[in-house]
C-alpha cells in the first residue's frame, strides 16, 4: 500500500514520516501504534487522498493516491481523529448526507451500521454537536461505514475513552472486519495493539517493527523480569544504583527489569544486594513481555 | 493526625434534574497520589471543576488546600497547580515567558520569579531552550515544563487531568517519576488517567460510576476485593453497569 512514503512540513523542517513503507493485507485489521507525533496521522491523509506525500507512492485498492484519487475516496471510508461531522445537522440528516453523497441510501447498507446506529437512534433528532463524546464516535463510524467502504481508517478512535468503552469498541471493529472489511486503524494505547492482525510500532515518522503483535512480543531478545516490594520507589532507585541492572521501569503495580548479564547468579547477585538493602520481602519472576515493552526497547536502540 | 489537603463531604452538583456528581466523601493528605478515576460522564470533570474553584456545588461540604469551596474559591485558585494535557502551556511563547507569565499570575514576587524560574531551568535542563517556542519543543518536554509551571508557586495540590494522553511509554514513566518526586516533597496529588497501569502508581483510587464514588482504596485492597488481577479489570467490573453515557 505505501512505499518509501516521505512527508514534510515547513518546507522539510519538519518530517512527518521518514521513508515509510506498508503493505495491509486484504481484510487485515492492521494497527499503527505509536504516541503523538509519530505521523499516524499523516499517513491516514495521504492514503485518504487528503495530503500529497513529497516522495515515493503509495496505492489503496489498487488505486495511486495521487492520479486516482477519486476512485480511492468512493471506496474508502475515514473516522479522523477530531470530530468532523456537521454539528448542526441531525444525526439522521448527517447519516443521509453522507449516503446520499456516496450515492448510496441508508437502507442499502443498513445491515452493516445496524448494531452501532441502534444504539444512537434514539437520539436521531438530535443536532450532532450535542451529542456525548461516545455517541459522536459512533454516529462517525457510521458515516464512515454506510456507502460500505473496502478499506475503513480510523484516526484514534479510542484516545481519551475510558477503559470499558474501548474494549467495546474493539468488539465492533472484529465485527466489522468479518464482513470483509479492511481496517487501518490507529492508537496511542499499546495494550490495543494484541487485538490488531498486524501491527507497526511508530515512532518519529518510523516504524521500529512491523509484525504479528505475537512476533513482536517473541523478538524481545532479553529475560524480562517482574519485581515487586512495598516501596516501589526506592526499590526502583536501589535497582537502577546497581551495575548489574540494564533497566528497570515501572509496569502497573512491578518493575520490569532487565540485566546486563543473562546468567542466573547475575539476577541471583542482584536480588541477594537488594535484600541487604532492605527489600526483604521482595518478590521477582520472570515473565513474558507485552507490547509496551517491547516498544520501549525499540525506542532506546 | 495530618491535615488533608482535599476534604469533601456528600459533595454534589446538579444541573436542573440531573444530578453530575452525587454525595461524594473523601480526603487526600500532603503527598498523597490519589487517582481519580471514572468511565466517560461518570462526572470526574464536574466533580475537578467544583474542586478547584470553577464550579459552585449545589450543595454538601469541600475544602480544598484549606479553603471552602463555596466561599473561598478565588483563594483556592491562589493555592492549587493545574495541568491538562489539552491546555496548559502557551505555544507562542518562549520558554521562559512561560514560567515568568504564570510566576506571576499566581502572584509571586519579582526575586522569586527571577529565582524560581533560574531554578526550573537548571533542574529541567533547558538552558538551551530557555529563549525557543514552547511549540517547538517535544512533547514530552512540554509535559514536563507543563507540570513543573503548576507547581512554580509551591502549592499544596496539584490536579493533572490526564496529563499523560498520547505520550510515548518512556516519557510517560518520566512523567510518573516527576509525580513521585512532588509526592516526596508533600505536594498532594490528585490525578485522573485512562491508562489503567498508570492507576497503580497511586497510593489510593477512587472510582465514580455515575456520579457516585463506588470504590476507594488502595490498588492492593481493590484487586483483592473484586479479585481481580489487574486494575483493568476492577475498573470494567465497575464501570460495565454504568447507565451514563456523556462527555
Amino acid at each position: 500500500m505505501l512505499n518509501h512514503i516521505t512527508k514534510t512540513y515547513n518546507d522539510g523542517d519538519i518530517v512527518a514520516i521518514d521513508d515509510f513503507s506498508l503493505n495491509v493485507e486484504k481484510g487485515e485489521l492492521f494497527g499503527l501504534i505509536g504516541p503523538d507525533g509519530a505521523g499516524k496521522t499523516s499517513i491516514f491523509r495521504i492514503l485518504t487522498t487528503l495530503l500529497l506525500p513529497d516522495k515515493g507512492m503509495a496505492t489503496v485498492v489498487g488505486y495511486d493516491v495521487v492520479k486516482e484519487y477519486n476512485a480511492i475516496r468512493g471506496c474508502v471510508g475515514y473516522m479522523p481523529g477530531r470530530f468532523s461531522l456537521y454539528q448542526d445537522l441531525s444525526v439522521e440528516e448527517n447519516l443521509t448526507f453522507f449516503a446520499t453523497v456516496f450515492g448510496t441510501t441508508i437502507q442499502e447498507n443498513y445491515y452493516l451500521i445496524k448494531e452501532i446506529y441502534e444504539q444512537i437512534e434514539p437520539f436521531k433528532n438530535r443536532r450532532a454537536g450535542k451529542l456525548s463524546g461516545g455517541m459522536k464516535q459512533k454516529l462517525a463510524l457510521c458515516c464512515a461505514l454506510i456507502h460500505k467502504p473496502e478499506v475503513l481508517f480510523l484516526d484514534e478512535p479510542t484516545t481519551g475513552v475510558d477503559a470499558v468503552s474501548r474494549k467495546e469498541f474493539w468488539e465492533m471493529l472484529k465485527r466489522l472486519k468479518a464482513q470483509g472489511i479492511t481496517i487501518l486503524v490507529s492508537t496511542p494505547y499499546m495494550d490495543e495493539a494484541t487485538l490488531c492482525d498486524r501491527i507497526a510500532l511508530m515512532q518519529a515518522g518510523k516504524i521500529l517493527s512491523l509484525d504479528t503483535p505475537d512476533n513482536i512480543v517473541k523478538a524481545y531478545p532479553v529475560n524480562l523480569y517482574a519485581f515487586k516490594d512495598e516501596n516501589i520507589y526506592t526499590l526502583q532507585q536501589n535497582i537502577l544504583a546497581n551495575e548489574l541492572t540494564e533497566s528497570c521501569f515501572p509496569f502497573g503495580e512491578n518493575l520490569h527489569v532487565t540485566l546486563k548479564d543473562e546468567t542466573d547468579s547475575s539476577l541471583q547477585d542482584l536480588l541477594k544486594s537488594l535484600k541487604e538493602r532492605g527489600h526483604e520481602q521482595i518478590e521477582h519472576q520472570k515473565i513474558t513481555p507485552v507490547i509496551e515493552d517491547c516498544f520501549i526497547r525499540l525506542m532506546k536502540e | 493526625m495530618r491535615e488533608p489537603v482535599i476534604k469533601t463531604e456528600k459533595l454534589t452538583k446538579r444541573f436542573g434534574d440531573f444530578v453530575a456528581v452525587n454525595e461524594i466523601s473523601f480526603e487526600t493528605y500532603p503527598g498523597e497520589i490519589f487517582g481519580f478515576l471514572g468511565a466517560n460522564g461518570a462526572g470526574k470533570t464536574t466533580a475537578m471543576r467544583m474542586l478547584c474553584g470553577l464550579s459552585i456545588p449545589t450543595s454538601g461540604k469541600a475544602t480544598v488546600a484549606g479553603f471552602d469551596v463555596f466561599t473561598h474559591r478565588d483563594d483556592i485558585k491562589q493555592n492549587i497547580g493545574y495541568m491538562s494535557q489539552k491546555f496548559s502551556l502557551y505555544e507562542d511563547l518562549t520558554v521562559l515567558e512561560n514560567i515568568e507569565f504564570y510566576a506571576g499570575i499566581y502572584g509571586l514576587t519579582d526575586r522569586e520569579i527571577k529565582d524560581r524560574t533560574d531554578e526550573l531551568i537548571q533542574k529541567l535542563g533547558l538552558q538551551k531552550e530557555a529563549k525557543h517556542l514552547v511549540a517547538s519543543l517535544p512533547l514530552g518536554w512540554k509535559q514536563k515544563l507543563a507540570f513543573s509551571v503548576a507547581l512554580i508557586h509551591r502549592p499544596k495540590v496539584v490536579f493533572l487531568d490526564e496529563p499523560t494522553s498520547g505520550v510515548d511509554p518512556v516519557t510517560r514513566r518520566q512523567f510518573w517519576n516527576m509525580i513521585y518526586e512532588a509526592s516526596a516533597n508533600g505536594v498532594g496529588i490528585f490525578v485522573t488517567t485512562h491508562y489503567m497501569d498508570e492507576s497503580e502508581y497511586c497510593h489510593r483510587i477512587s472510582i465514580m460510576v455515575d456520579g457516585n464514588i463506588e470504590a476507594l482504596d488502595t490498588p492492593a485492597n481493590l484487586k483483592k476485593k473484586f479479585e481481580a488481577d489487574s486494575m483493568d479489570e476492577v475498573f470494567y467490573q465497575l464501570a460495565r453497569g454504568a447507565k451514563r453515557q456523556a462527555d
